[in-house]
């Protein structure tokens, strides 16, 4: 199943983890089903239907919005990580 | 909030003011949540990036023009502005770099008015980036922090390390492997760790979002940013007072992340605010770009509601490469507001730029000067700047670090005997016997 790597400052909305194993075959299944298992996370990751504008999501280590953004697949042993985008510069 | 009315002239009470009192704390830019004086760059409602919040009628009772000009030329004479609490303890000396009156280039560009603001010449890495980290790593300090870090295209890196050993903080530099040499000396000659990361600024940058979270440290562009960035305020605090307490009609500053153009403006809103400007803060705001990496330039001339990304920057400005800018997003919408406008340019431009600079006004700056010079040309040849305002060209860092870029572009030095006659004979032949090889042929 792939893993998603949750920031540190969430990691109080994820029960303290800092990695979730989350069911899924695209990005989007993926934070869906992640969102089912700590809600908070969803409401934070997500504004509607779409990933929050400060929010950057990779799989393993592309950025998604060079691939198909939440229609990136994932595979089973995939990473899936979280960054703030709000750094550097 | 108008609070010049109830500003007090005059601070007559001999004692510094601390911002303990005029900084409220941090506020998310998206939803207004508010949060205290922490090491945490963005919301963990919505990501959204936070801010310095101040009392600005706090402020208004010590800021004052008299107050100001009564202090050491310093960033820090501006300190009610600037988010350290107490006395700063690391880049005392940073600021009041020169704001220089350029009637050579300003002919050559066929404008009236028209200055540089040179960075180049910064205390003590020369580039701007002294600002930020001065704040940031004062900040670091008062947090108790030991190790400090950064995700730098070059200049940053130079600075924080520089600033880190006079603070005797341990300090890790993480850059792109493919940065200029004086850039990776300028790093580690402060006794840095330098890493060098297989992979463009964007892959270093989250690379160190990771770490600073990680391990607790002080990374000045991740979780001290929002301090960091309020840094970069001084410098249009500076041009607004060197010209008398006015601001100028157009600003151009070069834009990587693009915070800079932002805090230049928010600075000129904040004095006028206090009530220390001779008129509005109606500056028309004009970001400059390499066209190799262009997504702030292009996000404003295509009108997008989003920043494209940038997934392989190719550009010898390398301290502007960034595809990914944090601050891309808030740079476009303020540019679009003030009415100004962003450009981009090729490489060869770049150069001309930095030769027409260095030979009209005896400055020598790095590759993203050649931008900045570069794209305000442009701008002037497309109307887009008008030539009888005043516009202040922002110079950000110092050629000395990036040599490679115009080492194929200059001759090398004509090489004669030690004889009056082999000296008059050169003079003889004029200009064409300095049409020499490039200077790099030379050094191969």
């Amino acid at each position: 199943m792939p893993l998603v790597r949750i920031p540190t400052p969430l990691r109080p909305q994820a029960g303290g983890l800092d990695k979730i194993e989350a069911a899924g075959s695209t990005v989007r299944e993926v934070l869906a089903d992640l969102g089912c298992q700590h809600p908070a996370i969803q409401e934070r990751l997500f504004d509607g239907g779409e990933i929050r504008r400060f929010v950057n999501v990779y799989v393993n280590n592309e950025d998604v919005r060079y691939l198909d953004d939440l229609d990136t697949p994932v595979g089973a042993k995939d990473e899936v990580s979280i960054i703030p985008a709000v750094a550097g510069g | 909030m108008r609070v010049a009315a109830i500003a007090s002239p005059i601070c007559v009470s001999g004692v510094n003011p601390v911002s303990n009192e005029l900084v409220t704390g941090l506020k998310c830019r998206l939803c207004g949540k508010l949060y205290g004086k922490e090491a945490l760059n963005f919301c963990t409602d919505d990501f959204g990036p936070l801010e310095v919040a101040y009392d600005y009628q706090a402020v208004a009772r010590t800021f004052t023009r008299e107050a100001v000009a009564a202090r050491p030329r310093t960033m820090w004479r501006y300190r009610e502005l600037l988010p350290v609490d107490g006395e700063p303890t690391v880049g005392r000396h940073v600021g009041c770099t020169p704001l220089i009156r350029a009637d050579r280039l300003a002919k050559a560009l066929g404008v009236a008015e028209l200055y540089i603001k040179n960075d180049a010449v910064n205390h003590p890495s020369l580039s701007f980036k002294d600002r930020v980290v001065a704040v940031a790593l004062s900040k670091a300090v008062e947090l108790g922090f030991k190790t400090v870090g950064c995700a730098s295209t070059g200049n940053l890196a130079g600075s924080v390390a520089a600033n880190a050993a006079a603070a005797g903080l341990d300090a890790y530099v993480l850059i792109p492997e493919d940065l200029e040499q004086g850039k990776i000396l300028g790093a580690t000659i402060y006794g840095a760790k330098v890493v060098a990361v297989r992979g463009n600024y964007d892959h270093v940058n989250r690379l160190c979002s990771q770490i600073a979270f990680r391990y607790g440290w002080g990374f000045v562009n991740v979780n001290l940013r929002p301090f960091y960035a309020e840094g970069s305020k001084s410098m249009g605090f500076e041009i607004a007072e060197e010209l008398g307490w006015r601001v100028p009609d157009h600003v151009v500053a070069p834009m990587a992340g693009g915070s800079l153009i932002g805090k230049l403006h928010k600075a000129f809103r904040e004095l006028e605010l206090l009530g220390l400007l001779d008129g509005p803060a109606r500056t028309k705001m004009f970001g400059a770009q390499a066209t190799g990496c262009n997504p702030i330039s292009n996000t404003v001339k295509t009108g997008a509601a989003k920043v494209k990304p940038i997934r392989n920057p190719d550009t010898i400005a390398k301290s502007l490469a960034i595809g990914d800018p944090a601050d891309g997003w808030f740079a476009s919408k303020l540019i679009r507001e003030t009415g100004g406008w962003s450009e981009d340019v090729p490489d060869s431009a770049i150069v001309d730029a930095m030769r027409l600079l260095a030979e009209t006004e005896g400055i020598w700056a790095e590759t993203a000067g050649g931008v900045t010079l570069a794209v305000a040309k442009k701008l002037i040849d497309e109307g887009k700047i008008d030539r009888d305002g005043s516009t202040v060209l922002c110079i950000t860092g110092n050629g000395l670090k990036t040599q490679e870029a115009i080492l194929d572009q200059l001759p090398r030095p004509v090489v004669i005997k030690p004889t009056l006659e082999d000296f008059e004979s050169l003079v003889e032949q004029g200009a064409e016997a300095f049409d020499q090889a490039p200077l790099a042929a030379a050094w191969r």
